[in-house]
């Protein structure tokens, strides 16, 4: 097995090195060639399951998915990143040159692309783990699912639905808190709305949300046009249902 | 004229991605580059324009190991900016929730990223194959870091429990308690990782760095403090941008910190033990003591041990904390937007981490300043490599790049932080 990294965080990886009762056993399993963070171990190659981590935002990065695909057995891509372009795509929506000069009085030593990109949109990918951060319960059931040859058992409702089911008060319903989770993908485990908070989305789009019906309820709750934009902008910016949903509110915030 | 070139193109065991470079011509040392090549990520960017109350969520995305950092220098600069300060409880729940990182962030770094170097691995789980009982004790005293995290939280990545005045919801009296066997045992292991620590052979190699970090009159650091050196600094919090400033260099995505008319210095764990040794807790004095450390520790090599005196220290105060809890009456304290300039420094798992935001009176960004720890050691990371390969140049090629990158390593060098921002090659001629 190998694990890979683009631009990100480096968390989801790092889910890995957080399975504290799980990581030796997994080593025992798979024998980890290839991961910067946790060895110099150099393996060339090829990989039965690569885990990569990360989105796609430099010519250099974009050469690389290519390599890692064709030494690649069956590829998983893991996090928000590297299923959706991360927080880093909201470059996306704007123009990158603008933001290397933000950032870098000499902007001519950067070398980056316009947008920043999931993996799926340069190598064909075998399974997509959400979350940003992925769930480790979800991360071991996927690398388990490899190990026994068979699809990973991952659910891809709404964290609504498994909110109901654990019985929470909903935040939405019972103190007037927009909450995303009638919309976002599930596998957190309910975190949000368990501690009173509103879901962010970090899971990006559940399968099919209707995001136009929870962008009206959250109206009625006296959100603006300008926050309905940032609450879909958000890690998964450039999720298609997100980024489709975010920018019907950019037309209405700046009308014409 | 011979020349000769030592290169790590892609350095292991750091947290993103870095490569090293050290150019030897004739026996010298004439370059030595820590190259940053992680992709930026443009996060100043992207903040202007969102809401005060998004920053803590936004900015803990910048580094997966240490989310928590970044919420707290978030929030004490938005809190800042809008003159609300955040007392009681509240402040010693943050303290707590801040003694999970810590703890898990360094006992990642002991024994995972660093300890291997001494022993001769490539990696915890390589080593896990002679050393099965040590690496397991690892990662159980990092796994009692991280639940301090979940319970306070939600999860020890990406904690979706902070927010500004406080939290969305604190835990009761009971839920705390229910932490505290499992903190005992873990203090006991962390006394024993100290121990155990000190037996590692430590290169000989000692250097005159300026330290620096937060200061606080009666506490070892976390959230606030004034900005002090061992070479005379003295400020407040707010007058970081008059005395420190960035420079990009061609070589790494990630901008060098120095201070002004002054040069490189020194931020982490082993800066705080330099400046505060005095205000560490009892037990973590002993510890350190036992190690055979002074109050002052100058060789970057040893900060495995500093490492593990501030877990013991980190477990001495969550446990202080969970004990003279009492549950405040609101998670948060009202934090209204006011146009305003705010600024916070935290101390990171790795070192001082400044957060500067202009807001407008709906508290929406208008900028923003991030500097992470790791930008600012560049430069002292740098000044170590040329020193370690030119106190070592006899070395062979492969034992001498290896050195190079535990020399770098010691810095715990957080690369998806400094890009927000790293890359090791060692020429040799
Ligand atoms: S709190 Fe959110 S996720 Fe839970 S039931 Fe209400 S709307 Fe759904
Ligand atoms: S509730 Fe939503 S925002 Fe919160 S952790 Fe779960 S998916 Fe992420």
């Amino acid at each position: 097995m190998a694990v890979w990294k683009f631009a990100s965080c480096d968390g989801c990886q790092l889910t890995l090195l957080n399975c504290e009762d799980e990581l030796l056993p997994i080593a025992g399993e798979v024998e980890i060639v290839y991961f910067r963070e946790a060895t110099r171990a150099d393996g060339k190659g090829p990989y039965d399951l690569s885990l990569v981590d990360g989105s796609i935002t430099t010519p250099r990065d974009a050469a690389a998915i290519q390599e890692i695909r064709k030494r690649s057995k069956y590829l998983v891509s893991i996090g928000a990143c590297a299923t959706a372009g991360g927080i880093q795509a909201l470059r996306n929506f704007r123009d990158v040159k603008e933001f290397v000069s933000m950032v870098y009085a000499t902007p001519a030593y950067i070398n980056t692309l316009e947008k920043s990109t999931p993996i799926a949109a340069h190598v064909p990918v075998d399974y997509e783990l959400r979350g940003c951060p992925i769930n480790k319960n979800q991360l071991i059931e996927v690398i388990r699912a490899y190990l026994q040859g068979r699809k990973p058992v991952i659910p891809s409702h709404s964290v609504c639905i498994d909110c109901k089911r654990k019985g929470n008060i909903c935040v939405m319903v019972a103190h007037g808190t927009p909450c995303l989770g009638p919309v976002t993908h599930t596998g957190c485990g309910v975190l949000c709305p368990s501690y009173n908070r509103g879901c962010y989305g970090c899971f990006g789009p559940m399968e099919t949300p209707n995001t136009g019906s929870l962008s009206e309820g959250w109206r009625r709750l006296g959100t603006n046009e300008a926050d309905l934009l940032r609450v879909f902008r958000n890690f998964n910016a450039d999720a298609e249902a997100f980024r489709k949903e975010s920018l019907r509110h950019e037309e209405k915030d700046h009308p014409g | 004229m011979k020349k000769k070139t030592i290169r790590v193109d892609h350095l292991a065991r750091v947290e993103g991605e870095g490569a090293l470079t050290v150019t030897i011509k004739d026996g010298q040392v004439v370059d030595a580059q820590l190259r940053i090549f992680e992709p930026p990520r443009f996060f100043e960017a992207f903040l202007r324009g969102r809401s005060f109350t998004e920053a803590a969520d936004i900015t803990s995305r910048i580094c997966g190991i240490c989310p928590v950092a970044y919420q707290m220098s978030a929030v004490h600069a938005m809190e800042d900016a809008c003159g609300v300060k955040v007392d009681g409880s509240l402040r010693a729940l943050r303290r707590l929730i801040y003694c999970g990182e810590w703890i898990e962030s360094h006992v990642l770094h002991i024994y995972m990223l660093h300890a291997p170097d001494f022993l001769g691995y490539a990696g915890a789980i390589e080593m896990a194959k002679d050393h099965a009982g040590i690496v397991q004790r690892g990662l159980q005293i990092k796994k009692a870091g991280n639940a301090i995290i979940s319970l306070m939280g939600g999860r020890s990545i990406h904690p979706i429990n902070v927010r500004l005045g406080g939290f969305f919801k604190t835990p009761t009296k009971r839920e705390l308690a229910s932490l505290t066997d499992r903190l005992l045992w873990a203090r006991d292991a962390a006394v024993e990782t100290v121990r155990w620590a000190a037996t590692l052979p430590f290169p000989d190699y000692e250097r005159d760095y300026e330290f620096v970090a937060l200061r606080h009159p009666d506490e070892y650091p976390f959230n606030e403090g004034r900005l002090v050196s061992n070479k005379g600094l003295d400020l407040s919090v707010r007058e970081y941008d008059e005395h420190f400033e960035e420079e990009q260099v061609p070589h790494s995505n990630a901008l060098h910190s120095k201070i002004r008319g002054r040069g490189g210095y020194f931020v982490g764990p082993m800066a705080r033990y330099n400046l505060n040794f005095d205000r560490l807790s009892p037990l973590a004095q002993e510890a350190a003591r036992a190690a055979g450390l002074g109050p002052a520790c100058r060789n970057p090599f040893k900060g495995i041990l500093i490492r593990g005196v501030e877990v013991v220290y980190a477990f001495d105060e969550a446990l202080r904390i969970i004990a003279a809890y009492e549950a405040p009456e609101h998670p948060a304290v009202p934090v209204l937007p006011r146009p305003a300039v705010g600024y916070a420094a935290t101390e990171a798992p790795r070192g001082t981490l400044y957060h500067r935001y202009r807001i407008d009176e709906q508290g929406t960004i208008l900028d923003a300043k991030i500097v992470p720890p790791t930008s600012q050691n560049q430069k002292v990371m740098e000044d170590d490599l040329r020193r370690v390969v030119e106190k070592e140049i006899d070395l062979p090629q492969e034992k001498l790049t290896w050195r190079c990158e535990q020399t770098i390593r010691n810095y715990d060098p957080c690369i998806s932080c400094s890009t927000h921002f790293l890359r090791l090659e060692i020429r040799r001629g």
